[in-house]
């Protein structure tokens, strides 16, 4: 299989390292070759952070170049526009609707761009807006927010549904394995 | 065999593991911290925090001595602290093997330069390995100690945060004890009076030259021929990634995995047989430089940046020259989200009294370093590790000493302190320096994710240990004015400044004390938020760069999803209209 790329933009202590473990484990789990590439340190404490994954039947780079991402999973409306150039015009951009202002914005110095959702919808043909906050509310765990967006990529990579709940019994501490399961769940059943 | 997904750091443990390591030390720093942490969970090695770089391999040095194979980890610049036992250990060599990691950070996503530490290795004198996956990440570690043994020498052992922090596939074996070597008393090899070091530094010379011969048939360094002969690319460690990840097999490439010292002759041949030769390597022309030295005509900077990390639309652009072509622009003029202090950090209100004060700061490496950025924006320098004590010190003596005054305020880490700034301090105390130095103590190696350090009660394998006092070790080394205040409480600390601000006879200490608040059970408890009917929007609590206080509009709410209860921002609010609305 040629190799495929995710490339993850979220903002430090959204779970986007746990999403990671995710995906990657049920992929390695189904016998692929994958790398995975994230930033520790510094840049966890509130700043914008990535992850890429590859996957396929060879993989070499752990990065992703720009442009040839098959998803961009963006967990916050800003952390989607700094990277959209890693996207080709045939791939596919999950948007959490999520608004975290940075500090130049809530000290009032800077504006949040209003018109992220509308401009990013005129100009990529495959995208998928989730409120991921919304529904990981409903199901009782505000954090579980990073589940439904993997549920939602899940879906649209065409992965193994049941993988992924294996590997989420396996990784996530079994508090909360149920609550993660249903917001995967609700991810993946938005059938976008 | 089985497989597992490993970070080249997990992987490293794991080569420690499964070739016999009984002895591991370190100090933490991105992006090499999670080696040790690793290790620590193998009950099979002793595992262990050193107080900083040099005791780390010091420590390694002497397990080696006595016969068992060692591993210190640590940073980029890491390596520069420990630099003082490296350079004579190439004389000494080792007994049982010893393997040296160190994990650079081009591109400085969690450092303060990017020092390409292959120069380490001809510098010092010692074979280096760079693994480029964290397959090779754990096969290099026993082919490291195995170099280290058959030549008595410590083995460098060169990763970078590509290496260390990327995830793949790796097939993990059992382990294989080492038994540990005899040791035998030999002043001649290990006690380096000039009459022996003489001797040794020739012993070097013979041993560097078999090593060459070793690494014209080190398996590793291979070549892997492509459908066109006519381009050679040789490379190394990550970068050996994205030439295959662009080029494939279209190009001839020589791998090098040992990189020093190089195997000359298979590059020679390796060189004869392409019509053109590129050297690809991330940062310094390292590899260009000793190649060029052999007199063979390669092309490398002119091409490959000499800056920042290298990456396969690098490669794909300036080498292949394919046009890389971006679909979608980034939005360039949107708001950046550079890493903050996080809610609830006791660092904050430090900074925020600093702030007033009007003196020079100078700072050091930890979380505190974001002291810099706004709006809090107190400190004046940031140097390296210990740096803070030792600069305050000197500035303040060259004004003194040119008719000029300023207060001068420095800033340390419990970590930092301990691992380099007690020299610094006893410096102060020792010429008379009036500066006020404030050890911000939240009880953790915090940066790098907490990991404990002499300070904390805890060793690496989470056990019960002694715990440094601090404020005996400022008694110790002759400070007569040391305090310890809460970091949270704003009205204390500031009159503690306030107070050694007028203590005129040597250095000042004051120890702002609070545990990091992300420390499981010793985070601050409680919820606040703004009465909007006492608000008159002055907006000072945004003076504190807090992300749970956020402004929309006219009106300052503070997010009951982030907010943890420290209460600072209670104190600085000059209307008393943040309130306590519950437990969190």
């Amino acid at each position: 299989m040629a190799v495929k790329s995710v490339f993850i933009s979220g903002v430090g202590g959204q779970g986007t390292i746990l999403a990671g473990k995710v995906i990657t484990t049920a992929l390695v789990n189904q016998g692929y070759d994958v790398k995975m590439s994230e930033v520790h340190g510094m840049a966890q404490r509130g700043g914008s952070v990535i992850t890429q994954i590859r996957y396929g039947d060879r993989v070499y780079s752990p990065l992703i170049e720009k442009g040839r991402a098959d998803v961009l999973l963006a967990f916050e409306k800003l952390e989607a526009v700094r990277y959209i150039d890693y996207l080709s015009p045939n791939s596919t951009l999950i948007l959490n609707d999520l608004e975290m202002p940075p500090a130049s914005v809530l000290t009032g110095k800077e504006a949040y761009p209003q018109d992220i959702v509308p401009r990013l919808k005129e100009e990529i043909k495959n995208i998928i807006v989730v409120n991921a906050v919304n529904i990981a509310r409903e199901c009782g765990e505000i954090r579980a927010q990073n589940m439904v967006l993997v549920g939602v990529l899940a879906r649209v990579m065409d992965w193994s549904k049941n993988a992924f709940i294996e590997v989420i019994r396996q990784v996530v501490s079994p508090k909360y394995v149920q609550v993660n399961i249903n917001a995967f769940e609700r991810g993946w059943e938005l059938n976008v | 065999m089985k497989k597992v997904f490993l970070t080249g750091n997990e992987a490293i443990a794991r080569g420690a593991y499964e070739y016999g390591v009984t002895f591991a030390s370190a100090y933490p720093g991105t992006p090499s911290t999670e080696i040790l942490e690793n290790i620590a969970k193998y009950s099979e090695i002793y595992a262990e925090w050193a107080p900083n770089e040099k005791v780390a391999l010091e420590a390694a040095v002497g397990a080696s001595m006595a016969g068992a194979r060692a591993i210190v980890s640590m940073k980029h610049v890491g390596l520069n602290v420990a630099a003082d036992p490296l350079f004579t250990l190439a004389y000494t060599g080792v007994n049982g093997g010893l393997v040296i990691v160190t994990a650079d950070d081009p591109g400085m996503h969690s450092s303060q330069n990017e020092q390409d530490n292959r120069n380490f290795a001809p510098f010092a004198k010692i074979p280096m390995l760079e693994p480029s996956d964290s397959q090779e990440a754990k096969d290099l570690v026993g082919e490291a100690l195995k170099i280290s043994e058959m030549f008595e020498t410590p083995v460098l052992f060169r990763t970078t945060t590509r290496i260390s922090h990327s995830r793949s596939v790796v097939q993990i074996g059992e382990r294989q004890p080492a038994e540990i070597k005899p040791y035998v008393k030999n002043q001649e090899k290990f006690a380096m009076i000039p009459g022996f070091a003489r001797k040794r530094r020739l012993i070097l010379k013979e041993k560097l030259q078999a090593l060459e011969e070793y690494s014209e048939k080190f398996p590793y360094n291979r070549i892997e021929w492509g459908i066109n002969q006519d381009i050679g690319i040789i490379t190394s460690g990550i970068s050996y990634q994205y030439v295959k990840e662009v080029f494939g097999d279209e190009v001839s490439v020589l791998k090098l995995t040992m990189t020093f010292p190089l195997p000359k002759k298979l590059i020679a041949s390796f060189a004869e047989k392409v019509k053109e030769v590129y050297v690809v390597e991330e940062l310094d022309p390292y590899l260009e430089n000793q190649i060029k030295a052999m007199g063979i005509k390669v092309k490398g900077k002119e091409v490959i940046p000499e800056i920042g990390e290298l990456s396969p639309e690098i490669l794909r652009e300036r080498l292949k020259r394919e046009k890389v072509t971006v679909a979608f622009k980034p939005y360039t003029a949107v708001p950046s989200r550079p890493p903050v202090l996080c809610p609830g950090c006791p660092h904050r209100g430090i900074f925020y009294v600093l702030k007033k004060m009007k003196a020079v700061v100078t700072s050091d490496i930890g979380c505190y370093s974001l002291g810099v950025l706004p709006p809090l924006e107190s400190i004046d320098s940031i140097l390296c590790m210990g740096a803070s004590i030792s600069m305050g010190h000197g500035f303040k003596k060259a004004y003194e000493a040119n008719g000029k005054d300023a207060p001068v305020i420095t800033v340390i880490g419990d970590s930092t302190f301990l691992h380099s700034g007690i020299t610094s301090l006893m410096d102060a105390v020792y010429n008379r320096s009036n500066t006020i130095n404030i050890i911000v103590d939240n009880s953790i190696t915090a940066m790098t994710g907490h990991q404990h350090h002499p300070g904390t009660g805890y060793n690496a394998k989470e056990e019960p240990a002694p715990a440094v006092s601090l404020e005996a070790i400022c008694k110790a080394l002759g400070v007569e004015n040391v305090s310890v205040v809460d970091s949270y409480d704003l009205k204390a600390f500031e009159d503690a400044v306030k107070n050694a601000m007028n203590h005129k006879d040597g250095p000042s200490v004051i120890i702002a004390r609070r545990a990091c608040a992300l420390l499981k059970g010793k985070g601050p408890k409680g919820l606040y938020a703004v009465n909007e009917e006492k608000c008159k929007k002055c907006k000072i609590c945004l003076r504190l760069g807090c992300p749970a206080i956020q402004v929309s509009g006219d009106r300052v709410f503070i997010n009951p999803l982030s907010c943890v209860g420290c209460a600072v921002c209670v104190q600085v609010c000059p209307f008393g209209s943040i309130e306590k609305v519950g437990d969190n």
